[in-house]
């Protein structure tokens, strides 16, 4: 059986806010199953009694002082953008309960 | 906006607040950009804050610092190591596509704060502290936007943010205000936010559920989001407790949703319910190693920190002899209360100063919204004051009248009583000849008193008062005219 059903995939597609149709829903499915008996094969490995390590890196998170420099140029911060009025950067408008 | 009694005699509420407070810091979280209030669109943005390509997020040591502080303050474990964790969320003024937040292993769990409800002091119990950046704004309205889709601004964008969880240990609306009036005092005194809730820095959610009493298991919860002012909590918490009373009376079951309170109409409006409920795909962000603070770092901050509200307030009770009552309120902001240990130490008279301060002072600075320490009154001023009416040598009424001045203009009290030519009379002469007058003029009164009519006493007074302009000294008068009243 297959690690992942395409309801699964149909749901992070729409999290992601990806539109599948059926064929890329299909591949999806199959090479996000792919992935994951790849990965499955970690839970072959005794791992009683070892710390669960989200970093391979021994690295203490750096801090760094309180202390603000200067913005970036409004006119540089929304230089890219496709829709602009004076420095706001404007979207589509956004519409209640378009969230869920 | 007061309890449904029939409500609360059938049901239990249950509430558990979360508070997303702003800590006060120079620069953002992740990113060295100011944090600012009030500029115009994106004048306050780094690349980070944008979420160019290749950049990576560097935390502040402050923010850090104050996260730590604030676990003391609200007596919760303080973990060395934490995690910096993705919530993975698309929304146009979040332009990573995901909030930097800690889930499974937050900075600080287990706390709690005591307030002061209806029944007492009671202990409520915090769930978790943990550190994340804010958002950006989206702004929809249309006098901004002229209609024509949302405009972003990112000022905001990494600000960083305490989230404050609470155990669900509330029981009113008015025990809900209480701690967060509670929990913004701490957090004042800890100096780790302004925590201001016009500015969005101190923002609240609601966790709202309802079971008939003795019932152990937890009725279906509601999240009310949008809460900006105490007033508002009251009254969504109040709102949303007879929605769901209702609910419950025709037999139906509650509905577990997020809803969104609208101040205009007093409701609450459904954001989502539980079928589309939020999955944000939290997994430790691989940017940022996790947070270790050393020991020592911590006890540092555990020695540094101030004298909380609670110690504060029983010391005063101890130290100065203030009933409970003056003493919390003295000790509701760190200024007002070091100001009050200024005078008091002053004058030498503290129940008389904290007097003054609570009935005269505080009227006054309610009446201008602002706090002692942005007046010019200084606590020797008020000490000296406070003196010259103990002695006598001024009149209550006379040194109320300064009060205004004292608080807008400073000055020494002393000074501005002779040049005002406010010194009380208790002199022989004048009052003599003053209480001779109303006598004279007032023979009926006279006669009442003789008669045993012990109160009248209180008219004659007033009347030898308002001859010599409220600067006799009442204590002088009273004598004077029992003295002339008996020959």
């Amino acid at each position: 059986m297959s690690r992942i059903t395409r309801e699964e995939v149909a749901r992070i597609a729409s999290l992601a806010r990806l539109s599948l149709d059926d064929d890329e829903s299909q591949r999806t499915t199959t090479q996000i199953g792919a992935i994951l008996d790849y990965v499955a094969q970690l839970a072959e490995v005794d791992t009683t009694g070892i710390e669960p390590t989200a970093h391979a890196v021994p690295l203490r998170t750096p801090l760094r002082a309180d202390r603000a420099q200067p913005a970036m140029p409004p006119e540089l911060a929304v230089a890219n953008a496709p829709q602009r009025e004076g420095t706001a950067f404007v979207v589509p408008l956004v519409l209640d309960g378009e969230e869920s | 906006m007061s309890a449904s009694p029939p409500v609360h005699a059938k049901y239990e509420v249950v509430i558990g607040l979360e508070v997303h407070v702003h800590l006060a810091t120079d620069s953002k979280l992740f990113s060295p950009a100011p944090v600012r209030y009030g500029d115009a669109p994106n004048h306050d943005v780094h690349p980070i804050c944008l979420a160019l390509p290749g950049v990576l997020p560097v935390l502040n040591a402050r923010a850090v610092e104050f996260a730590v502080r604030a676990g003391m303050a609200t007596h919760c474990t303080v973990h060395p190591r934490s995690v910096f964790a993705r919530k993975n969320y698309f929304y146009p003024d979040l332009p990573k596509g995901y909030q930097i937040s800690q889930y499974e292993e937050p900075i600080c769990t287990a706390g709690w704060l005591e307030i002061e409800a209806d029944g007492g002091a009671r202990r409520i119990g915090i769930t978790r502290i943990h550190m994340e950046e804010d958002a950006g704004k989206s702004i929809h309205d249309d006098a901004v936007t002229h209609g024509e889709g949302t405009h972003v601004d990112l000022n905001r964008a990494g600000v960083p943010l305490l989230e404050i969880v609470s155990e669900p240990d509330l029981r009113s609306p008015a025990e809900a205000a209480a701690y967060l009036r509670t929990l913004r005092c701490v957090l004042r005194y800890i100096e780790v936010s302004e925590a201001d809730m016009e500015k969005g820095q101190f923002r609240c959610d609601a966790n709202v559920s309802l079971r008939l009493h003795g019932e152990a298991a937890l009725g279906t919860r509601n999240e009310i989001k949008n809460l900006n002012s105490f007033r508002f909590v009251e009254q969504a918490i109040e709102t949303e407790i007879v929605r769901q009373a209702r609910i419950l009376d025709e037999g139906g079951t509650v509905q577990q949703a997020t809803r969104l309170f609208e101040p205009a109409t007093g409701r609450t409006k459904v954001m989502r319910t539980k079928e589309n409920a939020d999955d944000y795909r939290y997994f430790p962000d691989p940017d940022l190693v996790p947070l270790v603070i050393d020991p020592a770092e911590i006890e540092r901050i555990r020695i540094a920190l101030p004298e909380l509200p609670d110690r504060k307030r029983v010391r005063f009770e101890a130290e100065y002899g203030l009933p409970a009552y003056d003493a919390r309120l003295l000790t509701a902001d760190r200024a007002l209360a070091d100001f009050f240990e200024d005078a008091a130490r002053a004058n030498g008279t503290p129940k008389s100063v904290a007097n003054w301060i609570l009935r005269d002072v505080m009227q006054h600075l309610k009446e201008r919204d602002t706090d002692v320490s942005s007046t010019r009154l200084a606590p020797e001023a008020l000490a000296a004051l406070v003196r010259l009416v103990d002695e006598g040598k001024v009149t209550a009424k006379s040194a109320r009248e300064l009060v205004p001045e004292l608080i807008e203009k400073g000055g020494d009290p002393a000074a501005l009583v002779r040049e005002r030519g406010l010194e009380a009379v208790s002199d022989g002469g004048a009052l003599e000849a003053a209480a001779a007058e109303v006598l004279a003029a007032n023979p009926g009164a006279a006669g009442r008193f003789r008669a045993g009519e012990d109160k009248i006493l209180n008219f004659l007074m007033g009347q030898v008062m308002k001859k010599t302009g409220g600067k006799a000294s009442p204590a002088a008068v009273r004598d004077i005219l029992a003295r002339r009243l008996r020959e």
